[in-house]
């Protein structure tokens, strides 16, 4: 075929293919980065595409408006939004800042009647809105709440009254009222959907018997994560009612009676062979710990951050865990206990290390580099780590990713502002530069330490698939974020504090913003004209500033810069300036 | 163990300020990292370090207290001419080390149940009394401590207690409510079992006293 003859047979062919074939394609398309792709091919796969997605994902609630997401996507039945800065779960954004979800609800309620699941990160939730949210939607299914406020369990309460199709109820970790526990006992006695419960940061005391029946009834229950209050008596009797449970949280689990209760216990744990998740722990105790270990065998991720478990105990918990990838510990486990996690997990994936006690910088706690590079040696497909720690050096860390070079996520805290090596006394500045060296697929990096510009220089020039960055107490001029704004082309969120990056940096970034979600900047020398200047020359971004009581009036505290096509906040409380 | 390097306990004595080279207006505290020499790996470290936040510390240090429960209270505030030469103290910056309020607020809790610090603090009630007492059964290491010191509160005295018939020749029997909301004689179980589980004291009177002796 004579090759003008094949180029118009091929053109012929792409503009004919029929739409509702196109669409049943790409109805199989999850991931929404994948749905962007195809949604810009050109008009006809757009249209296919906005009409064939059920489930959005909306990184910064203010970059939209409801109106804009409901006249593009008419099908949605599941929704994930999120909300405030993520600086916010450290209080430094005031309370009444916004992000509260009602306006949303509000649309989805004259939009999408069917919606089926509504997942928040760090939104404002009222119970009104909870309420009206559990009346409005007959096929509601998934309710996930993470770092929300707002609400109390009153709103709970309506949600377990109303939904009749409820399969999800996942309250994690929010600033709620907990008035009392009795929202638990609204579920109604024929209820019998529940898949998912997870109430384990809730402190008020639940009705035992109501749970009890209500996990006997909810057949399908696969997760179960309850508070600290269910004690180590009434776990087994709440096991043996829920026999497909892959992921457990299980209270305290404090022994208060005498042995002779363990062997219900044990017995229960014996029959959990489908445990692929395990948390809570609470209270837990040497004398209790084994109990655990007939349920070990399948687990991947354990989630040991509100256990003070020491070294030795840890040790002989994870020889029973063969198959870890997720771990998480608290630093009572000590170094020994992190030599142990590099003896027995060698599948291990990702690793976080909590601190007991982050204030109390007196007496001596926790791990130090001498556990993480145990890990590393230990450990070499770790790709995720959280790592609070008191000192560090540049050798351990250069180390630590010679060993482990697929880092996808590095985030370490010295926890102690402005330390340097603490044997050389020399700044962080080379543990990054070998981080962002070796670890070529890094995709999110948290520095700490005292850190001068060279380390934002190293950053910008290697870390090439970097999307986000933290940054706290470093850096020495503008040059710093200059090379990291100049540098890193696939950076995404950018969040400082307490830094020495002035007008001079954030202006350096004018042609960046646009390509990020957001800019977060708090206690650096940025002032309200420089962020004027920035309103100013790039009209489709909102440049917020939160303004502290007390403050100088031309300092521009806290920061806030994000791309919207929805225009200034109307929702704007006095102490948010939009410029 | 390695103490995070304290710049400011050893520069007090040498009075670097006079010679330091700042970023700014001087007189003004800045939170800079100031002149540091890289060659210089001698103890006397170059690097002086301020901790205060910028000129105005009360403004970034209250606004956060209004709401949450942690509000980090500065101690550059309190005057001191030396406070700005101390590092970081004790909780003294907003929301460092960054770690959510939930896991900040179950280490107190747990610390609270322990009785680390804050005490073990239970209401005591006794028949016939017109109003409660508390106590903090963290400071008794014994149930002979903690009654002797219930006998002194409201003035009575208790029996000796035996297994078999409890405190059956006094006149009051020392409950307590338990975490499953039921009234036990105080003694039965082990001390340590027995604070974690009470929740509060009553001193029970008269025939009721007796009637539970006799179990």
């Amino acid at each position: 075929m004579d090759p003008e003859r094949k180029k118009v047979v091929e053109h012929v062919a792409v503009s004919t293919f029929p739409d509702e074939v196109l669409e049943r394609v790409l109805v199989q398309l999850k991931s929404h980065k994948d749905r962007s792709s195809v949604s810009l091919v050109c008009h006809s796969w757009y249209d296919a595409e906005r009409f064939s997605r059920t489930h959005v994902f909306i990184a910064n609630c203010y970059s939209v408006t409801p109106e804009i997401v409901s006249r593009r996507f008419p099908n949605i039945r599941s929704v994930s939004l999120k909300g405030k800065p993520r600086f916010s779960d450290f209080n430094l954004v005031p309370p009444n800042w916004g992000a509260n979800i009602r306006s949303w609800l509000v649309m989805f309620a004259a939009k999408y009647p069917f919606l089926e699941e509504l997942r928040l990160k760090r939104m404002t939730v009222t119970d009104e809105s909870l309420e009206f949210l559990a009346l409005s939607f007959p096929n509601f299914k998934a309710l996930s709440l993470l770092s929300c406020d707002g609400f109390s369990t009153d709103g709970l309460a309506a949600i377990a009254t109303h939904c009749k199709n409820l399969a999800e109820l996942d309250i994690q970790e929010n600033d709620l009222n907990d008035k009392s526990g009795s929202w638990l006992s609204c579920f109604p006695e024929n209820f019998s959907s529940l898949e998912v419960l997870n109430f384990a940061n809730l402190s008020n005391d639940v009705n035992f018997e109501a749970l009890e029946r209500l996990v006997s009834r909810c057949k399908s229950l696969k997760v179960l994560k309850v508070n600290r209050n269910i004690t180590l008596e009434q776990l087994p009797r709440l096991l043996i009612r829920a026999p497909l449970l892959t992921e457990l949280g299980t209270g305290s689990f404090l022994q208060e009676h005498p042995a002779c209760q363990y062997s219900e216990l044990e017995n229960a744990f014996n029959k959990c062979m489908n445990l692929n998740t395990l948390s809570g722990l609470s209270e837990v105790t040497a004398l209790s710990l084994p109990a655990l270990y007939p349920a070990c065998a399948n687990l991947t991720f354990m989630n040991l951050s509100c256990a003070a478990l020491q070294s030795g105990e840890l040790a002989k918990l994870l020889v029973h865990c063969p198959c870890l990838r997720r771990l998480w510990v608290l630093d009572t486990v000590e170094d020994k206990g992190l030599e142990a996690v590099g003896s027995n997990c060698p599948l291990l994936e990702e690793l976080r290390v909590f601190p007991t006690d982050p204030f109390d910088e007196d007496t001596f706690h926790g791990v130090t580099e001498s556990g993480f590079i145990a890990v590393s040696y230990g450990c070499r497909r770790l790709s995720y780590v959280l790592y609070f720690c008191r000192q560090m050096t540049n050798a351990a860390v250069a180390t630590i990713v010679q060993n482990c070079p697929d880092f996808t996520h590095f985030r370490l805290c010295i926890m102690n502002p402005w330390q340097p090596d603490y044997q050389t006394n020399e700044p962080m500045d080379e543990a990054f530069c070998a981080v962002v060296k070796s670890c070529t697929k890094l995709q999110r990096l948290a520095v700490s330490g005292l850190l001068t510009d060279l380390t934002f220089e190293y950053i910008g020039k290697y870390a090439k698939n970097l999307e986000t960055l933290s940054v706290a107490f470093a850096g020495s001029s503008d040059w710093g974020m200059q090379c990291v704004l100049g540098g890193c082309p696939k950076l995404r969120k950018l969040e400082i504090r307490d830094c020495p990056f002035g007008n001079a940096a954030l202006l350096s970034g004018l042609d960046k913003y646009e390509s990020m979600r957001s800019l977060w900047m708090s206690d650096c020398k940025v002032t309200m004209n420089g962020c004027r200047v920035l309103a100013k020359e790039m009209p489709r971004l909102n440049v917020e500033v939160i303004k502290v009581d007390g403050s100088n009036e031309s300092q521009a505290d806290k920061v806030y810069v994000y791309r919207s096509v929805a225009g200034p906040r109307t929702d704007a409380p006095p102490f948010v300036l939009t410029l | 163990m390695e103490k995070s390097v304290n710049y400011g306990g050893h520069h007090d004595d040498l009075n670097l300020e006079a010679t330091e080279l700042r970023l700014g207006l001087p007189g003004i505290i800045r939170s800079d990292i100031i002149g540091y020499e890289k060659q210089s790996s001698s103890a006397s470290t170059v690097v002086v370090v301020r901790n205060n936040k910028r000129a105005s510390p009360e403004g970034i240090m209250t606004q956060e207290s209004s709401s949450k429960s942690h509000s980090y209270v500065s101690d550059a505030r309190n005057g001191d001419p030396d406070s700005h030469h101390q590092p970081p103290a004790k909780a003294q910056v907003v929301g460092w080390p960054p770690i959510r309020s939930f896991r900040r607020n179950s280490f107190q809790q747990k610390k609270t149940d322990q009785g680390d610090g804050a005490g073990m603090y239970v209401k005591v009630s006794m028949d016939g009394a017109p109003y409660l007492r508390k106590v903090d059964l963290k400071v008794y290491k014994s149930y002979p401590e903690l009654l002797t010191a219930l006998e002194n509160m409201f003035k009575f005295t208790i029996g000796e207690y035996s297994e078999r018939e409890g405190y059956n020749r006094s006149e009051y029997a020392p409950t307590y409510e338990d975490k499953d909301g039921d009234w036990m004689l105080v003694g039965d179980v082990p001390w340590d079992m027995f604070i974690f589980s009470c929740k509060r004291l009553r001193i029970m009177k008269g025939s009721e006293a007796r009637g539970l002796g006799c179990l």
